[in-house]
């Protein structure tokens, strides 16, 4: 069975959620950052509370760099007319929050710069379409800013450079380099998004997913104890919000894996900074799609 | 925090030195300052990001010199939305400084500027320029778009928003009390560098060299 899709206005509200209201789990991990901090890092945090209250009563945009919005649709069981009514109602829902100061126009021309003005571009927004294994019909937004975009990484095991090999204490050694090399350039205390496996591609696309899980819900299995020795480890750096200095440097470290050739081992890391706006629209039994 | 400067957040209490400033301002002020000192800024700041950068570089316009001269410019790309004639600014943190970097050292000295406004730090070229002009990098919250948008009261000018568009053009804020850390002084020092080389030991401690 096929669910219906969001009209204009449910991925109007989903956007607008998006860029103006942080998940509970991110605003809760940052309000513990800040009873555990001082000095700067303290005001610095501060900071990143009191603007994430402001722009949730204001329903503004947390950060003006609002992203380029990266869409997962599962279980809906489109076929090819639904998936471009879905692409064009997201579309026209793009243009009206870029219109009404919800999003910034974010989408470019490659190679001149210049800019249309109403969010949409070759290939933006990204859609992505999955159908296996879902019980419910969703549709997640991620808002992922330019700069923590930039910070993100892969690196082929082995790296001699950084001494890290194809086992566990190699995937360590590329997580914490990846967090160092960032400083703060990603907006520190970052959450990490990382895939283990995979190819060039697939790699980023799944250490990206990562981002859309939940910072109270860690890895079970082979990475549960990495996720948070990690953590710690990161956060003895000294980088600090912002990388101004002190703790926290990471909220949290999510780790997944895909199987990968035999001669590949791919480490990727996605950075999300740390007003990462993620939201989902839920499928409802009498067809309507909430926001959560 | 009556006075509007931050206490420093949850268990240890602030020492910083906590400052008002003004833009356009006086560049003895700015001298004075150093790396860790909070600010509270307020008056005329200018933004500027890659394609206003690029600009003031290689075309040298006049027009903008009143605008620029003894003021900080922001490394800003906001969210606005028109209001009227004018314009509402509804988010409006910093953008990463570091691109502006080959462009930087150049338009301190050639259009007077106090000093810049961004995030991420600046590197050694625009160290420099800063120590022989007398000038400051204010390091400002990134994110925290909602915030110090908050603390812009009004838009009087606006240049090159036909050519650059409205994250890159050149937008003139007047603000109040916006807040920011000095993170790069008139002596040289930076705690971007300094953060980095901490990192870099306790990175060697926790993998090896």
């Amino acid at each position: 069975m096929s669910a219906t899709i969001p009209s204009v206005d449910e991925f109007v509200e989903l956007l607008v959620v998006a860029s103006s209201d942080l998940p509970d789990d991110v605003e809760a991990a940052i309000g513990r950052a800040l009873l555990l901090s001082g000095g700067t890092a303290g005001c610095i945090l501060s900071e990143m509370r009191d603007n994430s209250e402001l722009a949730r009563v204001r329903r503004q945009p947390v950060c003006q760099d609002t992203g380029i919005p990266y869409v997962l649709a599962t279980g809906l069981g489109l076929d090819s007319s639904g998936r471009r009514d879905f692409k064009a109602r997201l579309a026209e829902a793009i243009r009206i929050c870029t219109s009404s100061g919800v999003l910034r126009p974010n989408a470019v021309d490659a190679l001149t710069g210049v800019n249309p003005g109403d969010g949409i571009g070759e290939g933006i927004p990204q859609v992505h379409f999955e159908d296996e294994g879902c019980e419910r019909a969703t549709v997640d937004v991620l808002l992922k800013g330019g700069g923590s975009e930039n910070v993100g990484c892969q690196y082929s095991l082995p790296d001699q450079s950084i001494g890290a090999g194809r086992d566990l204490e190699g995937i360590r050694r590329c997580i914490i380099d990846a967090a160092f090399r960032a400083q703060g350039l990603g907006c520190s205390p970052g959450i990490l998004g990382v895939c283990v496996g995979g190819d060039r591609a697939s790699g980023y696309e799944f250490a990206k997913r990562q981002l859309f899980r939940r910072l109270d819900h860690p890895s079970s299995g082979a990475f549960a104890a990495l996720e948070s020795e990690l953590v710690d480890q990161i956060n003895s750096l000294g980088i600090g919000p912002m990388g101004l200095g002190g703790s926290p440097t990471v909220l949290g470290v999510r780790i997944g894996s895909l199987a990968r050739h035999p001669a590949s081992f791919f480490v990727t890391v996605a950075y999300g900074c740390w007003a990462l706006r993620r939201r989902r629209l839920l499928a409802s039994p009498d067809g309507v799609w909430v926001v959560v | 925090m009556s006075d509007g400067f931050c206490s420093g957040g949850g268990s240890v209490n602030f020492e910083a030195n906590q400052v008002r400033l003004q833009s356009p301002g006086d560049r003895d002020v700015i001298r004075s300052l150093r790396v860790g000192d909070r600010v509270l800024l307020s008056g005329f700041i200018v933004t500027g990001r890659d394609l206003v950068h690029r600009m003031l570089a290689r075309d040298l316009p006049d027009s903008v010199r009143p605008l620029l001269r003894n003021a900080f410019i922001y490394h800003c790309g906001p969210v606005a939305v028109r209001d009227g004639a004018g314009w509402r600014i509804v988010s409006a943190g910093p953008t990463t400084s570091m691109r502006e970097e080959p462009y930087q050292a150049g338009i301190l000295k050639e259009y007077g500027l106090l000093g810049v406004i961004g995030k991420g730090g600046m590197g050694r070229a625009t160290s420099i320029a800063l120590a022989e002009t007398g000038g400051v990098y204010l390091h400002a919250t990134g994110g925290a778009g909602s915030l110090l948008a908050s603390r812009i009261v009004g838009v009087p000018d606006l240049r090159y928003l036909a050519e650059f568009g409205v994250p890159e053009a050149m937008w003139v804020f007047q603000v109040s009390d916006f807040p920011a850390t000095v993170t790069m002084d008139s002596t040289g020092s930076s705690l971007h560098e300094s953060v980095l080389e901490l990192s870099r030991e306790r990175l060697a401690a926790l993998v090896g060299p």
